[in-house]
């Protein structure tokens, strides 16, 4: 168990007082452009990690593109079409400039499980080979662990992990010796979406990348919460989901390194990914659209751009104070209950604005149905990282997970919930 | 939901542990919360003559699991097998929310295994 040794008092960086007046102004400004938020203003929204809420930019940008340019893109010459191609193409601007890539580094998909299967399938089926290492972290989330397992089993090679230390953190000295095995791929976890661990990974790069071994990025718990730079990190691949930023279902991206273009095979075959067809014979597009076979989700890459527009308003320094407060905040509470188990760092610096912990020998389903009917919603269960639990001798933990959404007054709500929680479960105070 | 008596045979299980030799045993998990429930039963002359239950889980997977156990004592294994999801609810004596049924008849669907496997049964559908 990751017991809280460090203080968190000791780092106010964050904790900015005369910050607060200013950025409760701008949180509740913030929160009513959530249409959900307000129609439900006593809902506290704490499972943004799972998913975020949507803003009315977003939804409006869904409903306009279906109300002033749906058509198929790249398929009609029509002016209506061509309009539809060039919000799919802008949509691609923006999320490249986003993640300082090149627009044909970045390839739309439905999700980051998707993306990883296709990194699977298009890079790592033709390049890991019997014998080969596959480097993973003891943190990953199912959707990057499940796809190099049978990865690892087709083709003979190994999965090792990389470890953590007891603060729940990656141990980095095993970390280089398990790199010195020269792994053929390091996929990794930006942020943790159980400890909340903000994962070295330009570090790691750096290291994996002297060895050869080219590195994958989940970046789902990160993309929304700080600035992911795809030429800063030098990462290889990397994926995201995009309603975890604010945008719809059915949006998610990776990018690929523009050097490993020529050693991708396609994923899905069939329409759009194609430059010649014959009744035997087919060749097929360059990158981006070699991998986006099929009519694209134009509509949801439209709404992702428009999320990421709202997030660069907002601004990563405001964002990164505001919810880092939260997590303080948060997590002050929390120690101050001695029923409460965190999980995971109590260093601020070195986590996210997400928190999991158990409640005394309460199941984490029998709090969240409490809170529940409190109108908190919190995460309750695996969180997709079964073994990670495993390793941490727990079947479950509740988690909460912040967005610019949350305010203060959540954090209050969510603590007095878990009082009485205390007090329905008879949990000694 | 957290009534006491529920929190009671949460954190004070009855008929919870092993059998030496069991007839039949069955053990099924909820891969959503990662609740476990194994049941054991010896059964004599048609009837259960012993049954228990081992886990982990919420208190409600585990309370529920435990007054069933209560319950099938003695009884003839085709009335067990016959129990329904109702009866089962009845039993637990709370209102169980939708997001939660799965954890209230999941010791339920571990007993019922059980009883198809002693009369020879398919489990029948509704059992997702």
């Amino acid at each position: 168990m990751f017991l809280p040794e460090s203080t968190i008092d000791s780092v106010p960086q964050y904790a900015n007082v005369s910050a607060s007046a200013n950025d409760s102004a701008i949180v509740s400004s913030c929160k009513s452009s959530f249409p959900l938020l307000v129609s439900q203003p006593k809902l506290v929204y704490f499972d943004s990690a799972a998913t975020t809420q949507k803003p009315q930019e977003v939804i409006d940008a869904l409903q306009d593109f279906y109300e002033t340019a749906n058509a198929n893109p790249h398929r009609g010459v029509y002016a209506l079409s061509v309009s539809a191609t060039n919000a799919y193409a802008a949509a691609r601007e923006t999320v490249a400039e986003f993640l300082g890539a090149r627009n044909e580094e970045i390839v739309f998909v439905r999700n980051a499980t998707e993306g990883i299967n296709l990194v699977m399938h298009s890079w790592a089926q033709q390049h890991v080979k019997q014998g080969d290492t596959i480097l993973l972290t003891e943190m990953e989330h199912h959707s990057n662990l499940v796809p190099w397992q049978v990865v690892a089993k087709e083709k003979g090679a190994r999965l090792d992990f990389i470890p953590l230390t007891p603060e729940g953190l990656l141990d980095m000295n095993v970390a280089r010796s398990l790199l010195m095995k020269k792994p053929v791929l390091l996929a990794l976890t930006h942020v943790s979406n159980v400890l909340g661990s903000i994962n070295p990974v330009k570090q790691l790069v750096q290291l994996a990348h002297t060895v050869g071994a080219k590195v994958l990025l989940d970046a789902c718990q990160s993309v929304a919460h700080m600035p992911v730079n795809v030429q800063e990190f030098g990462v290889d691949f990397m994926v995201f989901s995009g309603h975890k930023i604010y945008g719809p279902t059915g949006s998610g991206v990776v990018y690929i390194k523009k050097e490993l273009h020529a050693e991708l095979v396609p994923f899905l075959f069939g329409g759009d990914m194609i430059q010649e067809v014959h009744w035997h014979d087919s060749s097929f597009a360059a990158m981006p659209y070699l991998l986006e076979a099929g009519t694209p989700p134009v509509a949801e890459a439209v709404g992702l751009a428009r999320a990421i527009d709202f997030v660069r308003a907002l601004g990563w320094d405001w964002i990164q104070t505001h919810e880092q407060e939260l997590m303080i905040t948060c997590l002050n509470g929390l120690r101050a209950m001695p029923q409460v188990k965190i999980l995971g760092t109590t260093t601020p610096a070195m986590r996210s604005g997400l928190i999991a912990f158990n409640l005394g020998d309460m199941h984490a389903h029998d709090v969240a149905s409490v809170l529940d009917d409190a109108g908190v919603c919190i995460r309750s269960g695996h969180h997709c990282c079964m073994p990670l639990h495993e390793k941490l001798g727990i079947a479950a933990s509740c988690r909460v997970s912040f967005g610019v959404y949350n305010s203060r007054e959540d954090i209050v709500a969510f603590l007095n919930a878990l009082t009485k929680a205390c007090e329905v479960f008879k949990l000694e105070q | 939901m957290y009534q006491e008596m529920i929190l009671d045979y949460y954190r004070n299980p009855r008929h919870f542990g092993e059998l030496d030799s069991p007839d039949v045993q069955h053990r099924e998990a909820n891969p959503l919360c990662g609740d476990i429930i194994e049941v054991q039963m010896k059964v004599k002359n048609g009837a259960v003559n012993q049954a228990c239950f081992q886990g982990k889980g919420c208190a409600i997977s585990q309370a529920a699991v435990s007054m069933l156990m209560e319950h099938v004592q003695g009884k003839p294994v085709s009335e067990v097998h016959a129990f329904s999801k109702e009866q089962m609810l009845d039993l637990l004596g709370i209102p169980v929310s939708y997001a939660r049924l799965k954890c209230a008849l999941l010791g339920f669907k571990v007993m019922k295994m059980c009883t198809c496997k002693h009369l020879g049964r398919e489990l029948g559908e509704g059992f997702a």
